[in-house]
């Protein structure tokens, strides 16, 4: 065939660009901040971590320490959630054949929010409240994003036999309604936690050492494993169920399988971040946009600019309001809309 | 010739609904049968679960071996479905959605091999649709398009082709040229056709033989002169038609009153 011919797929190209966008999130997000470091001593400093590399930073010994120790988990936890994020909503996306689909629509976000809620407000009535969050929390998380995707699940096919796409975000839109208000009830029971529930619901990253790095690790683990294995049954999926059967695939089975993983990669970055929107859905279709429609380039490439954009989102969150820092769910939601516009706008035909 | 599809006692229920009931077809390798019969009488029904697409009691077999017992990769190799308006996924290109019918000869967790795209390259230089390779579908004519949906569906290596409906979506013109190119590939790759279809002149100038469906029951079956005659068609399309012999078989004219 031609060369420009290829069959879809992840070009090389856009897998660099999205290593680069990766790296220089990390080595923004470590450089920048309450206190500023040049860039390039904090890049040495970074391949300093390598065994065998010693580099000359010029850093100071307490600036070595924010880097590694402060900055580094924070930065690696806004990498892996807004991975984790993106490559949820990219697979809803190839699932539901539906390009709205994402974790807050599907009520999945809501139903980990509740589980976390509800963990929190109950040890605290326990009274054993410390900085980190308990090892349980991704299990409730998951938990409630199941009950609330099975909910949704259910509710969509209420109205008759066919899920088609639009009852089911319908259904999903009321999962989450339903879910919220639950939620708020569990706050009102328990107003001494109002604060900490509060300021998590708005999304944060706020991370002491790499405790919750190592929480949300093996759930990223497996979602990123099961998702990608699945890339490209999500391209045959798109002529729908009837034809993929056709095909000989069994549409069904690999729907489960992914609805199940992308709950839990959104379970378990909700239970340590909090409620961000936008980053399912602005990092999926952007890519769409740019690399062309397989999902076989979408669902890695979300990964890794899933995770450049939620670091540099972090970044402002921390440097933007001076003193205070933003909610991150805010700096999404801020920059998100907008920017999804202006790629809309700018790159119409999807060219692949 | 033995028979590439046997159909005995077919009963499809669509949402408790009997839609085809105890329908007995037969197909042998290289014929072309079209089914006939007015709306709602079960003919795509009947050939989805004629290709597996849907439960079904009675007995279906495709080369001897029953659909249900195929395992869906080798029964995707064995017979290929062209939908009656197949859905067209947003912004894929057309040597995209004709790789999609290389889907069951590719591993699980695998990738497209160079046979693959052999067999891509052949199939769109056969149906001449080099030039549109790199453009997208839905950026594509109804004539155009209706070749890519036939291309995708050659591509899998199925003997065994189910058409349903293949031309009513085009003009007259588009509609001889698919037919006339369904008919080449027939004889060229020994492809045996199963089809339905709503024009019963070009029905019957395609077909070996026809099979007419009238409320989920075979009424009439055989060479296309013996099914589309005038009593046949008023009984069960409710209208009166004229038919007047011509070259590749009757010609149906209907008329007013």
């Amino acid at each position: 065939m031609t060369p420009g011919l290829r069959p879809a797929g992840l070009r090389p190209i856009w897998l660099v660009a999205g290593l680069v966008a990766v790296l220089l999130a990390l080595v923004a997000g470590l450089a920048f901040g309450s206190v500023a470091l040049p860039p390039a001593g904090v890049a040495a400093e970074l391949l300093n971590l390598l065994p065998g590399v010693r580099l000359h930073s010029g850093l100071t010994e307490r600036e070595i320490a924010i880097v590694t120790e402060l900055r580094l988990p924070r930065v690696i936890l806004g990498l892996l959630v807004g991975g984790m994020l993106a490559l949820a909503g990219a697979a809803y996306q190839g699932v539901f054949r539906n390009p709205l689909a994402d974790p807050h629509l599907l009520g999945v976000a809501a139903g980990a929010g509740l589980g976390v809620t509800v963990v929190i407000a109950f040890r605290s009535t326990a009274g054993e409240a410390t900085a980190n969050l308990p090892f349980g929390v991704p299990f409730a998380a998951f938990a409630g994003a199941l009950i609330a995707v099975a909910l949704t699940w259910l509710l969509g096919a209420a109205g008759g036999r066919d899920r088609s796409p639009a009852t089911l975000i319908l259904a999903g839109v009321a999962v989450s309604s339903f879910l919220a208000a639950a939620q708020t009830y569990v706050m009102q029971q328990h107003v001494d936690t109002l604060r900490e529930v509060y300021s998590w619901l708005l999304g944060r990253l706020a991370t002491a050492g790499w405790h919750d790095v190592l929480l949300i690790l093996p759930y990223a683990a497996v979602t990123g494993a099961i998702v990608l294995s699945q890339r490209r049954e999500l391209d045959v999926l798109t002529v729908g169920d009837e034809e993929a059967t056709g095909l000989g695939l069994h549409p069904q089975r690999s729907r489960y399988l992914l609805i199940v993983a992308a709950s839990l990669g959104t379970a378990a970055a909700v239970s340590v971040s909090g409620l961000i929107g936008f980053v399912g859905i602005i990092v999926p279709h952007t890519m769409r946009l740019l690399a062309g429609p397989s999902y076989r380039s979408i669902l890695p490439l979300s990964v890794l600019f899933g995770g450049a954009f939620l670091a540099l989102a972090d970044l402002l969150a921390r440097t933007a309001g001076g003193a205070a820092e933003i909610p991150i769910g805010v700096v999404t939601a801020f920059f998100g809309a907008p920017f999804f516009i202006v790629v809309l706008r700018t790159t119409r035909t999807a060219a692949p | 010739m033995s028979a590439a599809v046997v159909v005995r006692g077919l009963r499809v229920r669509l949402e408790r609904a009997l839609i085809v009931d105890g329908v007995d077809l037969e197909v042998d390798g290289g014929e072309w049968v079209t089914v006939i019969g007015p709306n709602g009488a079960g003919k795509s029904t009947a050939l989805r679960a004629i290709g597996g697409l849907l439960p079904f009691e009675g007995s279906v077999e495709l080369n001897g071996v029953p659909v249900d017992r195929l395992p869906r990769r080798e029964r995707a190799k064995t017979i290929a479905t062209v939908a009656q308006s197949p859905v067209v996924p947003p912004a894929m290109r057309v040597v995209d959605y004709v790789l999609l019918g290389r889907t069951p000869y590719m591993p699980p967790l695998g990738r497209e091999s160079a046979a693959d795209l052999v067999a891509v390259e052949e199939v769109l230089g056969e149906l001449d649709l080099e030039r549109f390779a790199g453009r997208r579908l839905d950026t594509l004519s109804g004539g155009e398009r209706q070749r890519v949906f036939l291309a995708r569906a050659l591509t899998q290596g199925a003997r065994i082709l189910l058409l349903d409906e293949p031309t009513s979506a085009l003009d007259i013109g588009h509609q001889q040229e698919v037919l006339e190119l369904v008919d080449r590939l027939r004889a060229e790759r020994g492809l045996t056709v199963l089809a339905t279809m709503h024009d019963l002149t070009t029905a019957g100038e395609y077909a070996d033989r026809m099979v007419l469906l009238s409320a989920g029951r075979v009424v009439a079956a055989g060479p296309p002169a013996e099914v589309l005659t005038e009593k046949n068609l008023a009984e069960h399309y409710k209208v009166r038609v004229r038919v007047i012999e011509g070259d590749h078989g009757p010609l149906v004219v209907p008329v007013r009153g």
